[in-house]
């Protein structure tokens, strides 16, 4: 097993490296830096907008290649991604803003995934009854509604919550409130607060999704005949059910956890942006407008480490969970 | 006294249609009852029921009672307090009877867990204690293996062991042999009959095969559209049957021990291979495939096939038949050995020459419904190889229901679909398009195995028929030595890949020499409770499984499960270990070989 997972961390190795060249060299394709400083107010001479260039390693006088070999002599050898466009370090953007992402994303999809899974194989167990209709009705209408809405419905409850009861209950603007402090449980309870809905919105989103996948796996698990013989064993329900049904139902559900955590990320952009959190999707909107190279580099990296760790993480899953692949691999 | 399960007008429908109709047995401690029928007779659904297995869109009416107490509409929890404990069930397909994910001990230690209370340990323990019973070989480390890693017959071997943890009063087993090659079903009828002492339980054995019943049941009930239709003591059925149905059924099994009429003298030469050999790569590794180890699929194959002649070729699953087949179809040059067809070698064809080979040989497929395309009139289905083969309109216009006539369909059923055809009817439109071209051999891959015996009669027939009508060769694969015998003139047996005997039916099954041929033949059940189980007294039951195809052996190939080499003296057995038996034509590949009578 070590050797299986050691080939496919390789694997996801080169992966990530193959990204992270691509979307550099894709990011100096499509975005034009100088059209950003030509379009500053006051003006700067073309003497400082060249300046400015050579400074971030953009001058687009010099060809492709020698910049490129030039961003991965630094980015790649030194870990140095370099400065983003309005001349700060991105290493250290990356770090303030890496933060931020992932409690948002991890709170979310931890929660929306196990609730999914549970939701899935008990609608399953239910097939066709009231409880797995109504399940069924609502998370078509989750995965039909865009992430933004989402967001924006959540927050009119908010609203709407907040004013019936008169408190400031919930709250849905930054990750924190300007100038509380006191004890640590205070900042604790603060942070709490302003995490909520984000969650929501995101743990939503991966629930509706993973419970229609869950159920229709577990719905060919409760059809086997394997279930039937837990049956004639004489086990109990709970076991028949959990022992067999969803352990068994779990295994082709670690697929699809790598893709899914793909989806998150892109709705989390959007996530961010609306409950104003300052995190990776909002800089990479941001870094897309002012035509900022190495910060969009500096997302794509972020975003390929994740989708590929998650990937690695289902690779872990699905060994654990199915001692087939184990053996053969 | 009253008998252990007593089962009462039981119905059983499917969401209004009707399943099982009426259904009224009995079954005495210690007692077998063989429960026969053709598919879909209701055989499965009634055993289903005793249990309360039956799935959710099933309605049942009537009474079982199990020692008194009724089964039928008591609530799950009751249910489950008697499965496994009163009573427990053996299945048909044992690899998707255990759930992948667990260990085989670990899913036995439930079993024994689920109604006494014992330690886990303890579970354990008995589990491999019961491994060890049912004959699984280094129970303690086998236990730690998960289904996947078992034979299909460790695998039922185990399901009976789980059967067995709770020592119940009643053991239901639903065709617990259908899936296993003959070798194997021998074994496992064993293994059951020992669970069965031990237990000192009754079992309900559920099977389509007569001669499975007749050597193992003390009463038969024969079931047919739902209904029991004739009921008595083993003798009584098969001996004095009452039925016409049940008489019928009995007609048309084929027997191995059927007189066989004389066969007409055949022509030259059809088909000749000699030492083909193929081998497939096992690859590892996700990006980068690596070449793991060998396959050696076929390994020695010779065959000899003649004009107005059937040669069947006979082996256990895996043993390389489809893949000599596959490999005689492509016309192409074998990877090893020569292959001549009507003279002509393989490998130095030119394209036009291998076309007309092409029509010459057809080929008919195991699974009727799989091998026919479902969105096609059957009309258009036969006329294919035709058109492939550039005939013009006019000729597929006449052909067809020359064709759907010579196989005894109806010529106006040319524009009906697959679906609308029984199993049966739909081998018959095989058989059509293979002949629709006027071969010379016709390549017959297990081609009534999916069918209820009176139907496979029938294609059996027919074969038979257009064989003498049109004077074909034909290659019949099959594992069933029954089938073989009705229908062949000469047979050769492979193991492992490699021809181990051949010659004329008559000849082998009389006296057959390999001592594998000998152990085949033995264990293929009779229809007949007296001879069956008198052969059960000598029969010759093979050990363990076939060795793995993916290593070369020295010596002798068979040596593993050999019964006649334990009984050598240590330099014969030398023989064995160092020399490859070599094969002749109509010979045994044995160092020893000694013709014994079996049958
Ligand atoms: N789940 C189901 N839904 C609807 N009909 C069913 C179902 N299971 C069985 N039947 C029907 O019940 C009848 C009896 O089926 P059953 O499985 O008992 O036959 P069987 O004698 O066991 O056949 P076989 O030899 O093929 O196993 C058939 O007509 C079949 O179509
Ligand atoms: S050669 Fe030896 S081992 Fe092989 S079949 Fe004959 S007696 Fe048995
Ligand atoms: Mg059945």
């Amino acid at each position: 097993m070590p050797s299986y997972l050691v080939k496919r961390l390789g694997y996801h190795a080169v992966l990530l490296l193959a990204a992270v060249c691509l979307s550099y060299l894709l990011a100096s394709l499509a975005l034009d830096p100088r059209s950003y400083y030509e379009g500053r107010q006051p003006p700067l001479s073309p003497a400082a907008v060249d300046h400015h260039l050579t400074a971030l390693g953009l001058d687009d006088h010099q060809p492709l290649r020698e910049r490129f070999l030039h961003w991965a002599d630094r980015a790649l050898l030194h870990g140095d991604l370099g400065r983003t466009i309005d001349g700060t370090s991105v290493d250290a953007e990356f770090g303030r803003r890496i933060g931020v992402s992932l409690r948002l994303l991890l709170a979310g999809t931890v929660l929306g995934t196990v609730a999914g899974v549970l939701a899935g194989a008990w609608t399953a167990v239910r097939q066709y009854r009231f409880s797995d209709r109504a399940v069924t009705v609502i998370s078509f209408a989750l995965l039909s509604t865009p992430v933004f809405l989402l967001a924006i419905l959540l927050k009119t409850g908010a609203i709407w919550f907040n004013q019936t009861t008169g408190t400031d209950l919930i709250q849905f603007t930054g990750e924190k409130s300007p100038g509380v402090d006191g004890g640590f449980w205070t900042v604790l309870g603060d942070r709490a607060v302003h995490l909520l809905l984000p969650t929501l919105s995101v743990a939503l989103f991966a629930l509706a999704g993973y419970s229609r996948y869950q159920r229709s796996s577990m719905l060919d698990v409760l059809g086997s005949d394997y279930l039937r013989t837990a049956r004639a064993k004489g086990l109990g329900r709970r076991a028949v059910l959990l022992r067999h049904g969803l352990r068994t139902a779990l295994i082709p559900m670690s697929t699809y956890f790598s893709y899914g955590f793909l989806a998150l990320f892109t709705g989390a952009t959007f996530t961010e942006t609306i409950f104003g959190w300052h995190g990776m999707g909002e800089w990479f909107v941001n870094s897309i407008g002012k035509n900022d190279v190495n910060s969009v580099v500096a997302v794509n990296i972020f975003a390929a480490v994740t989708v590929l760790f998650s990937g690695f993480l289902a690779d872990l899953l699905h060994a654990a969970l199915d001692p087939r692949i184990r053996k053969t691999s | 006294m009253s008998p252990l399960l007593d089962i009462t007008s039981l119905d059983v429908d499917f969401g209004g249609e009707a399943a099982v109709r009426d259904v009224n047995l009995t079954l005495d401690r210690g007692e077998v009852l063989g429960l026969v029928g053709e598919s879909g007779s209701g055989k499965s659904v009634t055993a289903l029921s005793v249990l309360g297995l039956l799935p959710r869109n099933a309605t049942a009416r009537g009474s079982i009672r199990l020692d008194g107490t009724e089964l039928l509409g008591a609530g799950e929890r009751a249910l489950t307090r008697i499965r496994g404990d009163r009573a427990a069930m053996v299945f048909q397909d044992p690899l998707s009877a255990f759930t992948p994910v667990h260990r085989i001990g670990d899913q036995i230690a439930e079993a024994v867990r689920a109604h006494r209370d014992i330690g886990r340990e303890q579970a354990r323990t008995r589990a491999v204690e019961l491994l060890d019973l049912v004959g699984i070989p280094e129970p303690a480390l086998r236990a730690k293996a998960f289904p996947h890693e078992f034979s299909g017959g460790m695998r039922q071997r185990a399901m009976i062991a789980m059967a067995m943890a709770g020592e119940p009063d009643l053991i239901l087993a639903d065709e617990p042999t259908t899936a296993l090659d003959v070798t194997i079903q021998a074994q496992i009828l064993d293994v059951l009959r020992t669970a069965q002492r031990e237990t000192g339980a009754a079992v309900l054995l559920v099977s389509h095969d007569l001669g499975v019943i007749a050597g193992t049941a003390d009463r038969v009930a024969v079931m047919r559209d739902g209904r029991i239709v004739e009921q008595g003591t083993a003798a009584e059925v098969f001996h004095r049957p009452r039925e016409p149905y049940t008489r019928q059924l009995l007609a048309a099994v084929p027997r191995i021990d059927a007189p066989r009429e004389p066969r007409p003298p055949t022509g030259g030469t059809v088909l000749k291979v000699r030492g083909l050999t193929r081998t497939f790569p096992v690859l590892k590794g996700t990006v980068v495939k690596r070449r793991t180890g060998t396959v050696y699929a076929v390994d020695g194959v010779d065959l000899d096939v003649r004009r107005g002649e059937t040669l069947a070729l006979v082996g256990e699953s895996g043993s390389g038949k489809s893949t000599t087949l596959f490999e005689l179809l492509e016309l192409a040059a074998p990877e090893g050995g020569t292959v001549e067809l009507f003279g002509q070698r393989l490998g130095s064809l030119t394209p036009a020459e291998a076309k007309a080979l092409r029509r010459r040989v057809q080929i008919v497929f195991q699974d009727p419904m799989a091998s026919l395309d479902p969105r096609m009139p059957v009309g258009d289905i036969i006329a294919e190889p035709l058109r492939t083969q550039g005939a013009d309109r006019a000729a597929v216009a006449r052909r067809v229901p020359e064709l759907l006539t010579q196989v005894g369909l109806d010529p106006a059923h040319a524009d009906r679909f697959p679906h609308q055809f029984s199993g049966g009817q739909r081998q018959r439109v095989g058989i059509a398009r293979a002949l629709s071209v006027a071969p010379e051999l016709l390549v017959l891959d297990e081609p009534v195995s999916a069918l209820d015996v009176s139907v496979q009669a029938g294609v059996l027939d027919l074969l038979r028929r257009l064989k003498e009508e049109l004077g074909l060769a034909y290659l019949f694969v099959s594992h069933d030595l029954s089938v073989v015998r009705n229908i062949a003139d000469r047979v050769s047996v492979v193991y492992l890949g490699r021809t181990v005997e051949a010659g004329p039916v008559d000849e082998v099954f009389a006296r057959p020499r390999h001592p594998y041929t000998q152990a085949l033949l033995s264990a293929v059940p009779l229809p007949d409770p007296e001879r069956e189980r008198e052969r059960q007294r000598s029969r010759i039951l093979l050990a363990g499984d076939p060795p793995s195809p993916t290593r070369r052996y020295d010596g002798c190939r068979f040596r593993t499960r050999c019964p006649l080499y334990v009984q050598l003296t240590v330099d014969e057995q030398k023989r064995c270990a160092h020399d490859v038996p070599g094969f002749e034509q109509d010979g045994a590949a044995c160092h020893f070989p000694r013709a014994r009578t079996v049958l």
